[in-house]
């Protein structure tokens, strides 16, 4: 009686929550019993439930072809070197910034790096063309007047996890920089003094004081990294790749064939083995992270 | 003795400190120049002569400058026009009603007294955890709500993010309780006291959170490209983009036949040209607004 009371005296904060509980319901809960398509042989025109039920064929099939295992690993791989390659440049950069003495020279600079991050990828695509194409490229042109060979980049897999990193970079690092500079901005000013007043210069600073004080950031942010770790960018790969098959042996990640199997080659059910696949681990993995996290900072854990 | 080892240890300290200074400012430079010389290469692009892009290549600053594309793009306005029309239309419209949810949800999540916050945190966040996958959601946007080819789709499900929730949440989270308590002492209800207390006191947050969804919706080509069909005749300014710099045929539908022929339209240069204008509002808005993100994500990294 007295939990409906409580209940009854908190009804308008109930209701103002209800738009976002209404919205979640129906854009992510609602299709959540439609995973069952990843277990049958799939007809558009009879529909998720009416479509005949096959078991575990279509994962059978993904695992023994192999290619689960390449989008895996391309997944996994990518993400390891965004994330590890990420915050040790974010943390230089934020390091370097911290360094800066002018003000407005500090503003300037971390604006223009910042810039990048809210431009769409089909824009940081067509900027990666302007740079690469091996006819009229920027980069190709500038190679070329050095006197050297231009490799043809758009039908070399090999060079892309390179080009995808850099991307990646361009595009990351002024944002991801921001919370080591404030963790930076955080560390007690007077320890800095005392530092200076015991003769440490400016490379024992950095050694000794900053990296120590953004360990805990830098944990912390690489173990959420992780927990993502089988999610990947579906946006930047689809643009700067798109159909272009020559480069999907290091550059397919689950994303990308997810939504090429579906757009292209209608075929929902393998589409959606996959895409269950990779949700299923995608939990076991942000969960375990989290139970990691609640251990060493029960502060920072997300549930 | 002891004076002068001072005085060198001193001398040390300086010359160390001079090294990173000057290599901090080389390295900013640098990444500066790198950070913005892209941008300048696809606008001295657009601005190039198609002639000239096929004998040199693209350029920073034009070798044969030109306005070529842009004359073809505005002997058609039609299609730019429309693009803009329903790209500010929904980013509008999504931002305002976004944020409105994202707020009203962010403020009744982090008042300590509200017995289910906890509760429909938990049921916010788990969608960040699992999703049902790309197909079943798919299926259910087209065969259940029948939202192919209709701007809905786009707009929809971009309003409300747990993320943003839990960043609005957490700005909320920082007022003095004092605040709620006082409207509450003085008899206003809940959502008298949400919108005449706590609303103006959030100015900051809904400025940030706003322009993460204004961003979003401005930047949109994926929901666009999974349920709008050619027969949409406006697009959303980067799923245009997105079909002039894929398909030579966009073009075609787009500029071609009663503007110019298919062979004498300047492809390169158009596709310089319509990144130029469907970013370039983006980036001239950017330098009056990019402090509030700055802001967001210092918030947002720490978690509560």
């Amino acid at each position: 009686m007295s939990k409906i009371r409580r209940l009854l005296a908190c009804k308008t904060l109930i209701l103002m929550c209800l738009p976002a509980i209404a919205f979640f319901f129906f854009f992510s809960y609602a299709p959540m019993p439609g995973a069952y398509v990843a277990f049958t042989k799939f007809n558009y025109n009879d529909g998720i439930f009416a479509s005949k039920f096959i078991g575990f064929d279509n994962f059978k099939f993904l695992f023994q072809s192999g290619q689960l295992g390449i989008l895996l690993r391309n997944t996994v791989l990518y993400n390891l070197g965004f994330i590890l390659i990420g915050n040790v440049v974010q943390m230089a950069v934020a390091i370097l910034l911290s360094e800066i003495m002018s003000k407005r020279f500090r503003k300037v600079s971390q604006s223009i790096m910042f810039l990048p991050y809210f431009i769409s990828d089909v824009l940081v695509a067509l900027i990666v063309y302007n740079l690469l194409n091996y006819d009229f490229g920027f980069i190709s042109n500038l190679v070329r007047s050095f006197g050297f060979e231009m490799p043809k980049i758009y039908s070399n897999a090999k060079a892309w996890p390179v080009v995808i990193i850099l991307v990646h970079l361009w595009k990351s690092t002024g944002y991801g920089s921001v919370v080591y500079f404030a963790a930076i901005m955080g560390i007690d000013a007077e320890m800095i003094e005392a530092a200076k007043v015991d003769g440490a210069n400016g490379f024992r600073r950095i050694i000794h004081i900053m990296l120590p004080c953004l360990k805990p950031t830098f944990i912390i942010l690489l173990l959420f990294s992780l927990g993502g770790i089988v999610r990947g960018n579906f946006s930047l790969f689809y643009n700067l790749v798109g159909l272009n098959s020559m480069l999907y042996t290091t550059t397919d990640i689950i994303e990308t064939f997810v939504y090429r199997s579906m757009m292209n080659n209608f075929n929902f059910s393998q589409s959606s083995a996959v895409g269950l696949f990779q949700s299923v681990v995608g939990f076991v993995i942000v969960v375990s992270v989290n139970q990691i996290v609640k251990k060493i900072e029960p502060d920072n854990a997300l549930f | 003795m002891v004076r002068m080892r001072q005085k060198s240890n001193k001398v040390r300290l300086e010359l160390s400190d001079m090294l990173i200074r000057g290599f901090t400012y080389a390295a900013m430079t640098f990444a500066s120049i790198v950070g913005v010389v892209p941008f300048l290469l696809v606008l001295g692009s657009s601005l190039s002569s198609e002639e000239s892009i096929r004998r040199t290549g693209f350029a920073l600053i034009p070798s044969d400058f030109s306005t070529q594309a842009y004359e073809i793009i505005l002997k058609a306005p039609d299609t730019l026009i429309g693009s803009y029309v329903v790209t500010i239309g929904i980013t509008a419209i999504g931002t305002a009603i976004g944020l409105l949810i994202t707020a009203m949800t962010g403020y009744a999540l982090s008042r300590r007294d509200f017995p289910l916050r906890n509760a429909i945190s938990f049921y916010i966040y788990f969608t960040s955890l699992f999703s049902a996958g790309l197909v079943p959601f798919y299926l259910m946007m087209v065969q259940t709500y029948h939202l192919r080819d209709s701007y809905l789709a786009i707009l929809l499900p971009l309003l409300v993010s747990p993320w943003l929730i839990i960043l609005m949440k957490n700005f909320a989270k920082a007022l003095p309780h004092e605040v709620t308590e006082s409207g509450k002492i003085d008899g206003a209800g809940d959502f008298q006291i949400f919108t005449r207390l706590i609303l103006p006191m959030l100015t900051p947050a809904l400025a940030t959170i706003g322009l993460f969804l204004a961003i979003g919706y401005w930047n949109e080509w994926y929901y666009s490209s999974l349920f709008l069909s050619s027969s949409v005749k406006y697009r959303p300014l980067q799923y245009e983009l997105y079909q002039v710099t894929n398909k030579i045929e966009a073009i075609k539908n787009s500029y071609a036949g009663a503007v110019v022929r298919l062979a004498d339209l300047p492809g390169e240069t158009l596709k310089m040209a319509t990144a130029v204008i469907a970013t370039g509002p983006i980036i001239l808005v950017y330098p009056f607004v990019q402090k509030y993100f700055v802001a967001g994500i210092t918030v947002g990294a720490v978690k509560g």
